[in-house]
């Protein structure tokens, strides 16, 4: 087990900077998770640790030493990729142990680790077979197991789940989860699906166009999120926004609609343009609302409805928890919980604190 | 359906210009078998298409061990062994070679490496010709005019473009994630070629053997300029049996020398043909 720290960290590609001036601390035991849309830079702040990407500048310490320069085998990591990158003409047994019998390891021990790390992911009536005779989940869990025979003190993973059909990611990534709890290792985790951010992390870095955008725990970013940016990209439906100002009563009051925010409100920003954010489950529809609408449209989820709601020109997204019945066109009354609210400054995009 | 579209006026037609054509383009070669099993006397006969009444292997024997090369009369069987001794050196080295360097080039991406192969590239296309002379003085200033080195050393620079566009191009398609997985498990750059690489090459190692030992053993320019009569390859003893103007021409045995000759290639293209296009990449990526 060990830490990861990045200090000043520049990378520039093909002439582009790519990551700039980018600090970051993961403690050991974390499980880390880089988050954000394809082309912000995650791969590639991942294969910079990794060491498969050059640094323009910088530093990357791992486990206290610096490997800002190490070649990627001497860096102490297990990685898993996004298309398994197992060899194809080896067996499961050989991909897992191919590390192992380079750095030299006594047959006994590559035996040991090989059959703890297949008994831990199930693959001990595969080890026989060859990647093309694995179906999807399997063969990615042989790449699991490859990184876990290598005890190494940071595991690596870049979008491991992404090629998976939707119950296998499901299934696989608690899987991981329980990997994780089981070997309490330092796990380093690109995505760009926000489930599995949300499920596996200690800790969600959100990043945009190689920025850091906010790091903290996933119920702590969801909750209240640094930007619009990160308001709008985590959740789904994603969090509503409406424009308005604030006045000195702590009154809120756009085109849209108008909401009492309480008196923690009071005395702030007033006057200023700003940004209202609403996560859908914080809207409750029912006769005690203050706010009028009516029912756009109705996406039932099974265990949950969404509602969409028009109010004048903007749409709103609320989640129902029960079985009511909405048809499209018909009126209703809505509360907004102002205690859960967001409230971003419209120029700078930045939250607003209460005091 | 399906059952009735074999017997469609249009597939009538397609099969019957197949049909015609590989008789057509089948015709020289049964001349020349059915020549090389007669006798001159029935050849003196004139009738060229006509089977041998007589059949008899004594051209076949000729032409293996008996017939007159320039000088000595022993057939083309050295020239055989000579080719032998060219091709198999002359197939291993380039494609070695051209694998470790069209996976230099896709994986390692050394500095300067988009020049070195275009460079190669421009290689490629200037014709042999054009370089024999300096090669020949080249190859004299180190004394390897004439030698087995010598001749396996110019097919190698020459066959040095295409084998390295070939594997660079095969290894292009490798998911380059493979080769990352490789580096973090501590493979150096022999290992992973070794370990990795390597075995996943079997089907264009297949199709650059192929190239390579039929374009070797089809040589006769090259043979002829750099070989002397201790290693001259089996084209050029062909060419001097057929050649001879001493004596009559012995019509079946120059066809016996000529399949003789051919047979090489003949039977790599009759094995080889299962082995091509073989998903061994399978597997390695999402599938």
């Amino acid at each position: 087990m060990s830490n990861v720290r990045l200090r000043d960290l520049c990378i520039n590609l093909g002439g582009n900077a790519i990551i700039a001036d980018l600090d970051l601390a993961v403690d050991e035991g974390e499980f880390l998770v880089l988050l954000g849309p394809s082309g912000c830079g995650k791969s590639t702040l991942l294969h910079s640790i990794a060491g498969l990407i050059d640094v323009t500048s910088g530093t990357v310490e791992i486990g206290g030493a610096d490997m800002t320069f190490a070649d990627p085998s001497e860096r102490g990591i297990g990685m898993v990729f996004q298309s398994y990158a197992l060899y194809p003409t080896m067996t499961v047994e050989k991909n897992m142990s191919f590390g192992l019998r380079i750095a030299g390891l006594p047959k006994a021990e590559i035996a040991q680790r090989v059959a703890r790390a297949a008994d831990m992911l199930h693959l001990d009536a595969l080890l026989d077979r060859k990647p093309a005779q694995l179906s999807g989940g399997q063969r990615q869990r042989v790449a699991i197991g490859r990184a876990l025979v290598r005890q190494a003190g940071v595991f690596l993973f870049d979008e491991p789940l992404s090629n998976l059909d939707a119950k296998l990611r499901a299934e696989l990534r608690r899987e991981l989860k329980l990997l994780h709890q089981t070997l309490r290792s330092t796990m380093i985790y690109v995505t760009h699906d926000q489930v599995e951010a949300m499920t596996l992390a200690t800790r969600i870095v959100v990043m945009r166009a190689g920025k850091v955008q906010q790091i903290g725990a996933p119920a702590d970013v969801y909750e209240r999120p640094a930007n619009l940016f990160v308001a709008g990209f985590l959740g789904s439906p994603s969090m509503n926004f409406i424009d308005g100002t604030l006045d000195a009563e702590g009154i809120f009051s756009g085109p849209v609609l108008d909401l009492d925010l309480g008196p923690a409100w009071r005395g702030h920003a007033a006057g200023r343009e700003l940004v209202l954010g609403v996560r859908p489950e914080h809207i409750h529809i029912g006769d005690g609302g203050k706010l009028q609408g009516t029912v756009e449209l109705v996406e039932p989820m099974g265990n949950h409805q969404i509602v969409w709601i028009a109010v004048g020109e903007r749409k709103l997204s609320a989640i129902v928890n029960d079985t009511r019945a909405f048809t499209a066109g018909e009126p209703l009354s809505f509360a907004i919980d102002a205690d859960r609210i967001s409230l971003f400054d419209k120029a700078s995009e930045q939250r607003l604190a209460t005091s | 359906m399906s059952r009735k579209t074999h017997f469609s006026p249009a597939r009538i037609g397609i099969y019957a210009f197949l049909i015609s054509a590989a008789l057509f383009f089948l015709l020289p070669l049964y001349v020349m078998l059915a020549t090389s099993f007669k006798t001159m006397e029935e050849i003196r006969m004139g009738n060229i298409f006509a089977l041998p009444l007589q059949m008899t292997l004594d051209p076949w024997r000729e032409a293996w061990s008996g017939a007159c090369t320039g000088l000595s009369c022993e057939g083309i069987r050295g020239g055989f062994w000579n080719s032998v001794a060219i091709a198999v050196p002359s197939t291993v080295i380039p494609i070695l070679l051209g694998a470790i360097n069209g996976y230099a080039l896709s994986f390692w991406k050394p500095r300067g490496a988009s020049v070195l192969f275009g460079i190669l590239m421009v290689g490629a296309f200037i014709p042999i010709q054009v370089m024999i002379y300096p090669l020949v003085r080249i190859l004299a200033t180190f004394g390897l005019v004439g030698s087995l080195p010598g001749i396996v050393l110019v097919h190698l620079i020459f066959a040095m473009p295409v084998m390295t566009l070939l594997f660079r191009n095969y290894y292009a398609s490798v998911p380059h994630e493979l080769f990352q997985a490789a580096r973090i498990d501590g493979g150096g750059f022999f290992r992973i070629f070794a370990y990795v690489m390597l075995p996943m090459s079997l089907p264009i190692i297949v199709v650059a053997a192929i190239m390579q030992v039929t374009g070797v053993w089809n040589d006769y320019i090259l043979g002829l300029v750099f070989a002397d009569s201790e290693t001259q390859p089996m084209t050029v003893q062909l060419n001097n049996v057929i050649n001879t103007t001493t004596g009559t021409r012995q019509y079946n045995v120059n066809m016996a020398a000529t399949i003789l000759t051919s047979l090489v290639p003949l039977a790599i293209y009759f094995i080889s043909g299962r082995w091509f296009v073989r998903g061994i990449a399978a597997g390695a990526v999402k599938g």
